[in-house]
């Protein structure tokens, strides 16, 4: 045990490690972290400055891997994503190849000129929208999001609407993200969504179908900021004091595989943030891709880690308990 | 000692039971059942639990049950109308006795 990190221990207490994926049923791309917004828990670092954009002949590389095996959904992120050039592209192909298509959108984005017309495209494209959607109050919002964007997402989400998204049996699925706006845990996934949907539709008239309630991780930004506000220590304390095995052993790196704009591949996007690339005999890029040895490969661990087995455990798709 | 409170004692709480262990373990556990859903969800007693907290004036207690407060889903407009419940209280039981005083005046005066 004395080369294993914290984590790891942890993991190995409750006879998880070594963690090891069990397939891959979601094909997560970052396609670049340029993003219209710069929000303090980013753990992208995401902005406009930001110049990492993957390019076209990497997409191409993405659906050869998607025509050579049966990974049924692909999980498209940024960044806003939508502010790669050939976004539009690289969804039609995957839908050409009937693939499921989800896009985690920041909403803001679909208010910008050149993006106005998006909502209708992820309709035709038949897109499931999940949308960063911090908090129903305006100012806890803003507060961690920047000034002026509530309204905006509010625009953007009565547009999404207008379309059929969020409408039960309208085929569109609207799917809303709460990550906490500081250094504490999420609230239960359940009675949250209950929340949400009476305060959404209570005090503007929208609906949605889920609600994910994601925890903040200690890298990126956030890390920043719980440095800056001298929250690091007693944040580690509470995630790693809330280590659930049974969240931790059902963790999205299991049957998630993340790919960097660059083709870099990762256990999923946290780790790709921090440079921590696929290991332990498996491809690290997308060259080299092998869907036998990626589907059970040895998930990279870290410190970190403990963001996604805290509680009810979190991931891309929300609560995993 | 340089201060009487500090955020690092918060979590030396349980050192108080190293005098009286089995007391300790008794409020352990009862405080447990005390916050565990009942006839109250656990967000209910949580919203309780941050007025009294500002009642007492307990730094420790403001702390923890702020954070309480937001895991358990509550948003600041409710934890605020939390804190004016303990302040109209506290205000309130200080503005009645004004009656003990009319009272103890009506008593001496002719």
């Amino acid at each position: 045990m004395d080369n294993l990190n914290p984590f790891d221990i942890s993991l190995s207490k409750s006879a998880l490690y070594p963690l090891t994926a069990t397939g891959i049923t979601i094909f997560q791309v970052n396609v670049g972290r340029l993003c219209n917004q710069l929000c303090k828990h980013c753990h992208v670092d995401a902005g406009p400055d930001r110049k990492e954009v993957m390019q076209k002949n990497t997409m191409e590389a993405c659906l050869d891997i998607i025509e050579k095996t049966d990974i049924p959904t692909i999980d498209i992120t940024g960044g806003a994503p939508e502010m790669n050039p050939n976004f539009r592209w690289f969804i039609k192909e995957f839908r050409k190849r009937g693939r499921h298509v989800m896009v985690r959108s920041n909403l803001t984005i679909l208010a910008e000129p050149d993006y106005k017309d998006l909502p209708e495209f992820f309709a035709e494209n038949k897109v499931e929208v999940i949308a960063s959607f911090p908090h129903y109050l305006e100012q806890t919002l803003d507060r961690q999001r920047g000034n002026g964007v509530f309204k905006k997402s509010i625009e953007a989400l009565k547009q999404l609407n207008s379309i059929g998204y969020g409408k039960q049996d309208s085929g569109h699925v609207l799917n809303l993200v709460y990550n906490p706006a500081g250094a504490f845990l999420s609230p239960s996934q359940k009675a949250l969504e209950a929340d949400y949907k009476r305060e959404m539709l209570k005090r503007y008239g929208i609906i949605f179908n889920n609600l994910y309630t994601i925890t903040n991780m200690p890298i990126g930004r956030f890390f920043n900021y719980l440095n800056s506000s001298e929250n690091y220590t007693s944040y580690m304390e509470k995630i790693i004091l809330s280590y659930n095995p049974t969240a931790a052993s059902l963790v999205m790196c299991r049957y998630t595989l993340s790919v960097g704009w660059d083709g870099s591949l990762y256990d999923c996007d946290f780790n790709q943030m921090l440079g921590m690339k696929v290991n332990h005999g498996a491809p690290s890029h997308i060259k080299a891709f092998d869907i036998a040895r990626l589907c059970n490969r040895q998930i990279v661990t870290g410190i970190h880690c403990y963001g996604c087995t805290a509680g009810g455990g979190s991931s891309c798709g929300g609560a995993v308990t | 000692m340089k201060t009487y409170y500090s955020p690092e004692d918060l979590s030396k709480f349980p050192t108080i039971g190293e005098g009286a262990p089995e007391l300790w373990k008794k409020f352990s556990e009862w405080y447990g059942a005390v916050f565990a859903e009942g006839a109250l969800s656990e967000r209910e007693k949580a919203l309780i639990a941050l007025a009294v907290a500002h009642a007492v004036q307990c730094p420790y207690c403001i702390d923890a049950y702020t954070q309480t407060c937001l895991e358990k889903g509550s948003n600041e407009e409710q934890m605020t109308e939390a804190v004016h419940v303990a302040a109209a209280i506290r205000g309130g039981a200080s503005l009645v006795h004004g009656v003990q005083m009319k009272n103890a005046a009506k008593k001496v005066s002719l």
